[in-house]
C-alpha cells in the first residue's frame, strides 16, 4: 500500500504559488495563455521544486537552495547600460520589461508581451518534462521578452545585444528566435543587476538555426551575489548549421543554466565554451544535455571553472546519440581550478551511445595553480596575487581567445581580469 | 652587494641538506663565476638567493645591501633588483609574453615607488632590446616562452633581464644549449649591462662562457660549500685538471 502524504511547502514554494494567485489579475495572455499558466502553476503546486532525489537536479537541490522569492515589484527602477561592444545592436529588458526599439534594420522583432497578449505564445509555455522547474516557474509567470526572426541571409555586421538589467523583484523573460537559412549574426544575451538587493530571474531562450545558419550566441550572466538565475537555452540546429554557444557565468547565487539541444540537420556542427567564475557563496550549475539525431554531425563541449571562496559548481553534460546518428563526432571537456579548500565543483559527464560508428570522448580534470608557473611570474617581480590571476586569467583566456570579434575578446578579457582580481 | 654567510640549506619537502655552511661575498661592479661538479649545489644556490620556496634556509643569512632578504617573497627579492636567469625557463600557455613584460616591469616600478612606463616606451624599450639580442619579433606574440627553442629561451631570459635592468644578476647556465653564436649574443647582451653597480654571478660548468663573460673572481663550489676561490686562473686551471685535486685538497 502506498500512502502518499502532501509535502510541506517551503517558504519559497509558498512564496511562487501565492505570488501566481496575487498576479493573475495583471498577468497578461489570452484564454489559451492562461490555462497553459494555470496547468504549470498546479503542477508546481502538487510536485513542488526539484530535490536532489530529482537525477537532473540531483547536484542542485532547489527546493533547499531557493530559500526565498523576493515579491515582484513593477515600480522598481533600471536604467540600460552602454553595451558590450560599442556599436551593437541593443534590444533592453528593464526589470522585466522589453522595449523593441533599437532592433536592427531586416529583422523582425515582437515583443513577448504582445504573443501572450494574443495567444500566439501559448504553445510556448509547456514543460519539456516531468523535471523541468526553470520551463513550469518561468511559464507560469512570463511577462515579456522577444520573439525575434531573422529572415532567410540576414547577415548581422554588429552584435546583437540582448540587454536584462535587473535592480530587484523578479523577471521572467522568453526569446523564441528563428534564424532563416544562410544567417549570420552574433547575439550577446547578458544579464546583469544594478542593486545589491536580492532578485530572481528566470528566462528561457529557444533558437531554432534554419540550413545553413552561422551563429555566435553569448550569455554573459553577471548578476549580483543575492540573485537566483534559473535560465534556459533549447536549440534545433538544421542541416549545415553552426552554433557558438559561450555561456559566462560570473555572479549571481543560485544559479542554473540549462542548455538543451537536438542536432536534427546532417553537417551541422554545435561548439560549447563556457566559463563559471565561481566565489563567494554562489551555487552554479551548468546542465547540457545534446542530442545527435542525425548521421555526420559534430559537437565539442569545452568547459572552464574557477572556484574561490565557499563556492559551489556543477557541470552536467549529457550527449545522446541516435542510433542511426552514424559518423557523430563529439567532444565534452570539463576542467576545473579549485582555488579554496572550501570550494567544492562536481562534473557529470555522460555519454548514450546508441550508434556503432561514432568518435565521442569526454574528459574531467580538476587542478591546482601550477607552482612553477608561479615562482616564475614572482621572480619576475610580479606579487603572488598578481601572478595567481594572471595564470587563473591564462586558464580561461584560451576559451575568450576563440570569439572572432577582437572588441569582443577584449571587453570579455576585461571583465574575467577585473572579477579575477575581485576575487583572488 | 652580496653576503652570504655561513648558509644551509635543505629541500623543504624531504628535508635534504644542500648547502652546508656557505660563504661568498660578491662586490658591486663584480662578476663572480660559481663553477663545480654536478650536484654540488651551484642550481640550489640560485634558487635560494630568488626566494624559491622549495628550499629552507636552517642557518647563517644573505646580506643583500647589508640586508637580510631571507624574509622577502620572490617577487620582492626582483623588485629589489636581484634577477635569476634559468637554467630551463618556464613555459607559461596563455600568458602573453609581451604583457608578462609589462606586468613585471610596471610591478617592479609601483613596488620601487616610480611612475609606470606608457605602452609607447614600453614597446619602444622592447624592441631596441630585442632588437640587440637578434629577437625574432614574432617570438613576442607567442605565449611565454611557448615553442621557443633552447636557444630562444636563453635570449627571452637576457631580454627580461635587460629590460628589468636589476642590480644582482645570477646567470644559471644560461651556456647550457647554446651554439657558439647564440653564445656570443647572449655574452654580448651580459657585457653590455656589466657596470660599476651591477654585480653578475655565472654560474656555468665550463671555461667556454668565461671566454665571453670575462669574471673577475671564481668560486668552486662542493657538497654545499665554497672550498676554493681565485680570480679567472682558477678557472683555466679546472677547465685544465678537473676538480679532483681541489677536492682533495679541500677534504
Amino acid at each position: 500500500m502506498n500512502i502518499q502524504t502532501a509535502i510541506k511547502m517551503t517558504a519559497a514554494e509558498t512564496a511562487l504559488v501565492d505570488a501566481y494567485t496575487a498576479q493573475i489579475g495583471d498577468l497578461i495572455g489570452d484564454g489559451a495563455v492562461l490555462s497553459a499558466r494555470d496547468t504549470l502553476v498546479s503542477d508546481l503546486k502538487s510536485q513542488g521544486l526539484p530535490t536532489r532525489r530529482v537525477e537532473a537536479w540531483h547536484y542542485t537541490d532547489l527546493r533547499a537552495l531557493l530559500r526565498t522569492v523576493p515579491a515582484a515589484d513593477p515600480t522598481a527602477f533600471a536604467e540600460r547600460v552602454e553595451p558590450l561592444v560599442a556599436g551593437s545592436s541593443v534590444l533592453t529588458v528593464l526589470n522585466g520589461k522589453a522595449d523593441e526599439k533599437g532592433a536592427p534594420a531586416g529583422i523582425n522583432v515582437r515583443r513577448y508581451a504582445e504573443s501572450l497578449a494574443d495567444g500566439v505564445a501559448a504553445p510556448d509555455l509547456i514543460e519539456r518534462g516531468p523535471d523541468d522547474a526553470i520551463g513550469r516557474i518561468n511559464g507560469s509567470f512570463v511577462r515579456d521578452g522577444f520573439e525575434i526572426e531573422l529572415p532567410e541571409g540576414t547577415e548581422l555586421e554588429a552584435p546583437l545585444e540582448l540587454q536584462l538589467v535587473q535592480s530587484l523583484g523578479q523577471s521572467h523573460t522568453r526569446f523564441p528566435v528563428t534564424f532563416g537559412a544562410g544567417t549570420k549574426a552574433t547575439i550577446i544575451e547578458r544579464h546583469l543587476s544594478v542593486s545589491d538587493a536580492p532578485s530572481l530571474v528566470t528566462s528561457v531562450s529557444d533558437l531554432i538555426l534554419d540550413e545553413g545558419a552561422e551563429i555566435t550566441w553569448i550569455i554573459l550572466q553577471q548578476q549580483g551575489a543575492a540573485d537566483s538565475h534559473l535560465a534556459q537555452l533549447n536549440f534545433d540546429l538544421g542541416t549545415n548549421a553552426q552554433l557558438k554557444l559561450f555561456v559566462i557565468n560570473a555572479g549571481g547565487k543560485l544559479v542554473r543554466q540549462e542548455i538543451h539541444g537536438v542536432v536534427t540537420g546532417e553537417g551541422a556542427d554545435f561548439k560549447l565554451r563556457g566559463i563559471n567564475l565561481l566565489g563567494g557563496e554562489t551555487h552554479t550549475d551548468v546542465t547540457f544535455t545534446l542530442g545527435h539525431d542525425v548521421p555526420n554531425t559534430t559537437s565539442t563541449e569545452v568547459i572552464r571553472n574557477v572556484l574561490f571562496d565557499r563556492a559551489k559548481g556543477v557541470f552536467q553534460g549529457q550527449i545522446r546519440v541516435a542510433p542511426d546518428a552514424q559518423k557523430t563526432d563529439a567532444k565534452m571537456a570539463c576542467n576545473t581550478l579549485l582555488l579554496s579548500d572550501d570550494a567544492d565543483f562536481s562534473a557529470k559527464p555522460e555519454l548514450e551511445i546508441f550508434a556503432d560508428d561514432v568518435q565521442c570522448g569526454h574528459g574531467a580534470t580538476v587542478i591546482d595553480i601550477n607552482p612553477t608557473h608561479l615562482y616564475y611570474l614572482q621572480a619576475r617581480g610580479i606579487p603572488e596575487n598578481k601572478a595567481r590571476a594572471m595564470l587563473v586569467n591564462a586558464f580561461v583566456d584560451e576559451i575568450v581567445e576563440e570569439l572572432e570579434n577582437e572588441t569582443l575578446i577584449e571587453t570579455l578579457e576585461t571583465i574575467i581580469a577585473d572579477w579575477l582580481e575581485k576575487h583572488a | 652587494m652580496l653576503e652570504i654567510r655561513n648558509l644551509h640549506a635543505r629541500i623543504a619537502e624531504d628535508g635534504t641538506e644542500i648547502i652546508r655552511g656557505l660563504n661568498l661575498t660578491v662586490k658591486a661592479g663584480e662578476v663572480a663565476a660559481i663553477m663545480g661538479p654536478n650536484g654540488s649545489g651551484k642550481s640550489t644556490l640560485s634558487y635560494i638567493l630568488s626566494g624559491r620556496s622549495d628550499y629552507e634556509v636552517t642557518e647563517g643569512d644573505i646580506l643583500y645591501n647589508g640586508e637580510s632578504i631571507l624574509e622577502l617573497d620572490p617577487s620582492e627579492r626582483a623588485a629589489k633588483g636581484i634577477f635569476l636567469a634559468f637554467q630551463y625557463p618556464v613555459e607559461i600557455p596563455g600568458v602573453a609574453t609581451m604583457q608578462f613584460l609589462k606586468v613585471a616591469l610596471n610591478e617592479q616600478r609601483k613596488f620601487r615607488g616610480e611612475p609606470e612606463l606608457s605602452t609607447p616606451d614600453f614597446i619602444r624599450r622592447v624592441k631596441e632590446a630585442a632588437a640587440k639580442l637578434q629577437i625574432n619579433p614574432d617570438m613576442l606574440k607567442r605565449p611565454l616562452n611557448v615553442g621557443f627553442s633552447g636557444g630562444e629561451k636563453k635570449r627571452a631570459e637576457i631580454l627580461q633581464m635587460a629590460l628589468l635592468e636589476p642590480k644582482l644578476c645570477i646567470l644559471d647556465e644560461t651556456d647550457s644549449g647554446l651554439d657558439i653564436d647564440a653564445l656570443k649574443i647572449v655574452a654580448d647582451g651580459v657585457n653590455a649591462l656589466r657596470s660599476p653597480d651591477r654585480a653578475v654571478i655565472v654560474i656555468t660548468h665550463y671555461q667556454r662562457l668565461l671566454e665571453y663573460i670575462v669574471p673577475d673572481t671564481v668560486h668552486v663550489l662542493y657538497k654545499g660549500q665554497v672550498i676554493k676561490s681565485g680570480d679567472k686562473s682558477l678557472a683555466l686551471d679546472l677547465e685544465a685538471n678537473g676538480y679532483a685535486d681541489i677536492i682533495d685538497a679541500a677534504a
